[in-house]
């Protein structure tokens, strides 16, 4: 993508490698333990996960706050329900092959926009852009169905070889597609610890702590901040093609400004100023939204009391106030 | 020709409730230097409330007449929300990140979301009586109500009265001092935390009157409200955040662009205000009438 030609700092993989390496023994686990709901939700969890992963490259490393990112993820879900319409073939790769481009687009056309701004009218810029597609994903409907949205039957993975027709259908594509998403998941996560520890992850962490010095080193400001917004959206359109499948509809919803808060609320759950903050973030959402729903009509009071809980007790998160309290621990160690 | 005097007529009704939304929004934003994503919501209880208490008024036999006395009711009932949010939940985030208190508001605004359906339930809730209670006027040959007409009334005077006591009283500048300096109006010793629970209150109050005085026209239902905050974005974006004037004519703008996109291009409508929103962003991020 977009890393410099500096040869990177080996060991920061190494360190992603030796943290992630039992984490991702139990994912990889996860589907003998574990029924075909239980997997679904661990897929829907994974997916939110990535969105996260992206939007954080924005919030967390470059320090602009997007309220629109449903834009992307809900272009991307789109992209595929278009090519499921036009187009033919019922094949994962195709989608992906299709939609990332769209979605690479439409990012960098909407970042180049977007990034003239800062801080609150970044993110009612955003906010306003989203609308324009969520409008017209809503009007336009002998194109995108209007609210009653666009259905993606279930793809066949990996060129074909892989489709789930028969009776258990349902039951395979699960156990495959989690697999598919994990192999996604990973490819996103190493990615994105490759861009956030090089050189041009820096620099955005140094716009973000100081404007001014970074100009004076001679950093252009606009162009990083752009590229950083293409790739952010581009993670977070990914997620939306990896959900439309396994969600089998797409609606005018994914688009609506509200679904942006809730990518918002995912970062912060998990801690915006950690890298593991949005993966932790996306995976707990997606079971304390589908629990909440389950038992309260009433969730989004729920989850807007526990959002607003968090920001006033627990600002930097659950990874952030997990790996503090580490801290803390580790220093009356030391002390004793 | 009646036809266009009606559809001038209900630009106006829309925009004299749609300032009525944005000016809340741009106060609360010019003091407090806080998006209140939460507003289009205070908005919509603005309206349940009315709907609410015009129906228990109808069932207890109160006169027609009377009943208008809920609209200011049920604007200050959103008012009083409004002031025991802002020291409970607002105030400890003034010194943190502008990140925190979108999330804070956004927080407050899925909870009051749901609230309104706890207690309301997801059936529209109408107050169409008040119409009834004015006469139906004739226009050309077509028929008009004349409630609209106070709802267009109520929104001029409540423009006229914001600004007068904005820039022709004491209390006005208390207000434009603390939106400048903050710590300069405290050090002269004015009460910021007083300052900011009045602005805070008066924006409420705006949008609950918005809510109160739509109600009649249109039923109050779910959802009503974050719509409205999206719309208010785009009046507040058009005439300059923080602006008064900037609110009144962005409401005129947007409230006939959309009548004519309704009109015209009906498929269209929405993303066309939207459009204009980035657009005047990019060209005049302070808006076109920004002054405080």
């Amino acid at each position: 993508m977009t890393i410099d030609a500096h040869p990177l700092p080996n060991r920061s993989l190494f360190k992603l490698a030796a943290a992630a390496a039992p984490i991702l023994l139990v994912l990889i686990l996860v589907p003998s333990l574990i029924g075909t709901y239980q997997l679904q939700l661990a897929i829907y969890g994974l997916i939110a996960a990535i969105a996260a992963l992206g939007f954080n490259l924005l919030l967390g490393y470059t320090g602009l706050l997007s309220f629109g990112h449903s834009a992307y993820f809900g272009v991307g879900a789109y992209s595929v329900a278009f090519v499921v319409a036009h187009l033919g073939p019922h094949s994962m790769e195709f989608y992906l092959l299709v939609g990332i481009p769209v979605v690479a687009i439409t990012s960098a056309l909407f970042g180049y926009i977007c990034v003239r701004h800062t801080r609150i009218f970044f993110g009612i810029l955003t906010l306003a852009i989203s609308q324009v597609i969520y409008s017209l994903a809503l009007k336009l409907y002998w194109v995108t169905g209007g609210s009653d949205g666009l259905r993606v039957p279930r793809p066949a993975l990996f060129l074909g070889l892989l489709d789930f027709l028969g009776p258990q259908g349902f039951q395979l594509f699960i156990r495959s597609y989690y697999y598919y998403v994990l192999g996604i998941f990973v490819v996103c996560v190493v990615l994105m610890w490759v861009i956030v520890h090089s050189p041009f992850g820096k620099a955005l962490q140094g716009i973000r702590d100081n404007e001014v010095r970074a100009r004076f080193l001679g950093l252009r400001i606009r162009r990083f901040r752009w590229i950083s917004f293409l790739v952010s959206g581009t993670f977070t359109g990914v997620a939306g093609i990896l959900w439309v499948p396994l969600n089998g509809l797409t609606t005018p919803d994914v688009l609506y400004w509200t679904f942006s808060g809730e990518i918002v609320f995912t970062a912060l759950l998990g801690g915006f100023r950690n890298f593991a903050g949005p993966i932790v973030g996306g995976i707990v959402f997606t079971y304390l939204k589908t629990y909440a729903v389950a038992t309260t009509e009433y969730w989004q009071l729920l989850l807007g009391v526990v959002l607003v809980t968090l920001v006033l007790v627990l600002p930097t998160g659950i990874v952030g106030a997990i790996s503090q309290a580490g801290q803390r621990l580790g220093r009356r160690n030391a002390v004793t | 020709m009646a036809i266009l005097v009606i559809q001038i007529l209900n630009s106006l009704l829309y925009a004299s409730v749609l300032f009525l939304i944005a000016a809340g929004l741009s106060l609360i934003f010019g003091v407090m230097r806080i998006v209140n994503l939460a507003h289009g919501s205070l908005y919509a209880v603005g309206a349940y409330v009315t709907a609410w208490l015009a129906g228990r008024g109808i069932a207890l036999g109160v006169p027609l007449g009377w009943l208008f006395l809920l609209l200011p009711l049920g604007a200050l009932s959103v008012a009083l929300i409004g002031i025991v949010i802002e020291p409970l939940l607002l105030r400890p985030f003034y010194r943190r990140a502008e990140e925190y208190q979108l999330l804070v508001t956004f927080g407050l605004l899925q909870i009051l979301e749901d609230l309104m359906r706890l207690l309301w339930g997801g059936t529209p809730l109408s107050a169409d009586t008040l119409i009834d209670a004015l006469p139906i006027l004739r226009i050309g040959g077509l028929f008009y109500p004349a409630y609209n007409l106070l709802v267009i009334a109520i929104g001029i005077v409540a423009a006229v009265i914001l600004w007068a006591a904005i820039y022709h009283t004491k209390f006005g500048v208390m207000l434009r001092a603390t939106s400048q300096d903050r710590r300069m109006a405290s050090a002269l010793g004015l009460n910021v935390g007083l300052v900011y629970v009045m602005a805070f209150g008066i924006g409420c109050f705006m949008a609950g009157l918005g809510g109160a005085i739509v109600v009649p026209t249109q039923a109050a239902v779910l959802g009503m409200g974050v719509d409205a905050l999206v719309i208010a974005f785009v009046v507040v974006v058009i005439g300059g955040l923080g602006s008064l004037k900037g609110a009144l004519i962005g409401a005129v703008v947007v409230s006939f662009v959309r009548t004519a996109g309704i009109q015209f291009f009906p498929e269209l409508e929405l993303a066309v205000l939207y459009l204009i929103a980035a657009l005047v962003l990019l060209v005049r991020p302070s808006g076109l009438f920004s002054t405080a």
